[in-house]
C-alpha cells in the first residue's frame, strides 16, 4: 500500500470515528455540510489528525478546504513543506 | 445559499431553542441600581452574570472621576489614537498600567477584544506561527485570522500537547507565540502557567509567551496583577493583555511588555490605528479602577469568598460545576434545552446568569455561567443558591435530596490537560458553513 493510501485510509477512518455511526465518509464527503460536525469539531478532528500524522496543520491552511479530497490534497502540499 | 436563507436559517435554530421563554438575543435591563441589582422584566433581580468581579462599576472613586473628565474632556475623543484620539489621560493610564506590572511599556487599546486583535494581528508576521490554546476566546481566534501568521491549536491546559506542537515547528524559522488565557471564562479554569512558561523556556530563543488575563486582572495575583503574579512567571510573560471591561469596570484594553521597542506596535496594529480611542470618561473610570486595586483594600479577598459559597454551595446542591472555585461558576447541565429552561425560569425567579451553549462552549457543553462579584452580599449568595435549588429541583435538574458530602469532597475536573481535545468559546462568531473547514 503506498504512503498516500495509507494516509487516505487514516483519514477516513478518523473521520468515521468523529462523525459516528451511519454516516458514510468518502473522498467526496464535504466535511461539514455532509456530517454533523461543527466548526469546532472538525478543528478537533484536525487535531488529531495532526498527532495520527505527525505533521503540522495550521487552520489558515484549511480555508479552501471544503471534502476529504481537499483534505488530502491540503495534507499532501503540507508533507512536501515539511 | 444566499444571505436571506442563511439568516431565516440560523432565526429557525435560535427559535427552536426559545420555547415559551425569554430571548437571550432580546434581554435588556430596564435600570441598572448597583453592581448587583437591576431591574428586568419590570421586577428586581439579582445581577449574578455581569464579569463585575470587584464590584466597581459604582464605586464613588471611579463614578466620579468618569464623570469629571467627561465634563472636563466631552463625551468622546472622535477620533483613533494616532490621530486626535490621543489625550492625557490615555498616556498617563499607560504610564500607570507599565508602573503596576512593574513592566516596561503599556498600550491602550479602545476594548478588550481589540486589544486581542490587535496584538496577534500587529505581533507575528508571515512565516511565524501562533499556537493557541484550543478553548482560547473568540477575539484569539479573530486575532489569529486577522495575522499572517500560521495558527496551530493545543490541547487545552495542556503544556505536554504544546511541547509537542512546538516540537514539530522546530526547524522552521519563524518566531513562535503561545497564547493561553489566565481564567478562561466559560469553565473558570486557571492554566497551569508554570508549566506553560517552563516548556517556553525549554523551546528556547524565538518563542514568546502572551497570556491574556482578561478574567483573573484584580483576581488573582498578590497585588492583583492575574496569574502571571499567582504562578510568579512574570519574567516569563513577554505579553500581557487584558481588558477594562471586567474588574476594572468600564471598557477598554492593554498590553504590557518589557520588549524594548514595543512601542512600534502603534504604527503596525491596524486595531490599534483605525478605531476611535477610549473615551475620556472610560479612560478616568479605568485609572481610578487601577488605584483602588492597588490600594488592596480587601476587594479580591471578598471576591474570593464569594467564589467559594457560591461554588461550594451549588456543588452541595447536586450542580455539576466546572472544574475549581472561581468567579466564574459554571454549571454544566445536561443539553442546551436544559440550559435554556433553567436560564429562563432563574430570570423569572429574579436571578440573572449568563447562558452558554455549543458551538460557543467547550467539549459542546451547555453551562449557565454564574459569575460572583466582590460586591455580592452572603445574603444575595444564599438568595441565589436558594433560588438555583428550587428552580433545579421544579424542573428535575437537581437530585431529589441535596448532596451536603460533596462539600468536603474532592472537585470533579470535567477538562483536565491529557483529555480529548477541548472545543474553543470563539466558533460561535467563526464561520461554520462557509468553507467546509473553518478557516480559522
Amino acid at each position: 500500500m503506498t504512503e498516500t493510501m495509507d494516509i487516505e485510509k487514516n483519514v477516513i477512518s478518523l473521520l468515521k470515528s468523529h462523525v459516528g455511526e451511519g454516516v458514510e465518509v468518502t473522498l467526496d464527503t464535504n466535511i461539514i455540510g455532509d456530517t454533523k460536525l461543527d466548526s469546532v469539531a472538525v478543528m478537533d478532528f484536525v487535531m488529531e489528525l495532526e498527532d495520527e500524522l505527525d505533521i503540522t496543520i495550521p487552520l489558515n491552511r484549511l480555508a479552501d478546504v471544503k471534502t476529504v479530497s481537499d483534505l488530502l490534497a491540503a495534507i499532501k502540499a503540507l508533507r512536501s513543506d515539511q | 445559499m444566499g444571505i436571506n436563507e442563511r439568516l431565516a436559517e440560523i432565526e429557525r435554530s435560535v427559535e427552536s431553542l426559545r420555547g415559551n421563554g425569554q430571548d437571550p438575543r432580546n434581554l435588556w435591563f430596564e435600570a441598572i441600581h448597583s453592581p448587583t441589582e437591576a431591574t428586568l422584566n419590570g421586577r428586581s433581580t439579582m445581577l449574578f452574570g455581569t464579569n463585575n468581579y470587584l464590584g466597581l462599576t459604582f464605586d464613588p472613586r471611579c463614578v466620579q472621576a468618569a464623570a469629571g473628565a467627561t465634563r472636563m474632556e466631552g463625551s468622546g475623543t472622535t477620533g483613533s489614537r494616532i490621530a486626535n484620539g490621543s489625550y492625557s489621560g490615555h498616556t498617563a493610564l499607560e504610564a500607570e498600567i507599565a508602573e503596576f506590572y512593574n513592566k516596561r511599556s503599556a498600550v491602550v487599546f479602545s476594548t478588550g477584544y481589540v486589544a486581542n486583535i490587535g496584538i496577534l494581528s500587529g505581533l507575528p508576521t508571515h512565516g511565524d506561527y501562533l499556537l493557541i490554546d484550543a478553548d482560547s476566546h473568540a477575539s484569539i481566534y479573530d486575532g489569529c485570522k486577522m495575522s499572517d501568521a500560521q495558527t496551530v491549536r493545543f490541547r487545552h491546559n495542556s503544556p505536554e500537547d504544546l511541547a509537542k506542537r512546538l516540537r514539530r515547528l522546530k526547524d522552521e524559522p519563524g518566531d513562535k507565540f503561545v497564547v493561553v488565557e489566565g481564567i478562561y471564562s466559560m469553565l473558570g479554569d486557571k492554566a497551569p502557567l508554570q508549566e506553560f512558561a517552563d516548556v517556553k523556556r525549554e523551546a528556547g530563543d524565538g518563542v514568546y509567551l502572551i497570556v491574556d488575563e482578561a478574567h483573573s486582572l484584580g483576581v488573582l495575583g498578590e497585588t492583583g496583577r492575574g496569574l502571571c503574579q499567582e504562578a510568579d512567571v512574570e519574567d516569563d510573560c513577554d505579553f500581557i493583555v487584558g481588558t477594562f471591561s471586567k474588574s476594572i469596570g468600564t471598557v477598554g484594553g492593554y498590553c504590557v511588555s518589557d520588549m524594548e521597542s514595543f512601542h512600534a506596535l502603534r504604527m503596525i496594529s491596524r486595531p490599534y490605528m483605525f478605531t476611535a480611542s477610549m473615551t475620556p470618561g472610560a479612560i478616568a473610570g479605568a485609572r481610578a479602577a487601577f488605584q483602588i486595586i492597588a490600594e488592596q483594600r480587601g476587594e479580591q479577598q471578598r471576591l474570593w469568598r464569594n467564589c467559594e459559597q457560591l461554588y461550594r454551595g451549588a456543588q452541595a446542591l447536586g450542580y455539576e460545576v466546572g472544574p475549581q472555585p472561581s468567579p466564574v461558576v459554571a454549571l454544566i447541565l445536561p443539553d442546551p434545552p436544559a440550559a435554556v429552561g433553567l436560564w429562563n425560569r432563574l430570570i423569572d425567579a429574579g436571578l440573572y446568569t449568563n447562558i452558554a451553549i455549543p458551538p460557543a462552549t467547550p467539549n459542546s457543553l451547555s453551562l449557565l455561567r454564574v459569575s460572583v462579584s466582590a460586591a455580592h452580599s452572603g445574603t444575595q449568595i444564599r438568595k441565589a443558591l436558594d433560588i438555583l435549588g428550587k428552580v433545579g429541583h421544579e424542573l428535575g435538574i437537581l437530585p431529589d435530596r441535596p448532596m451536603p458530602q460533596v462539600l468536603s469532597g474532592p472537585v470533579k475536573v470535567i477538562n483536565g490537560g491529557g483529555g480529548r481535545a477541548i472545543a474553543a468559546k470563539a466558533p460561535a462568531e467563526m464561520p461554520a458553513k462557509g468553507a467546509a473547514v473553518p478557516s480559522h
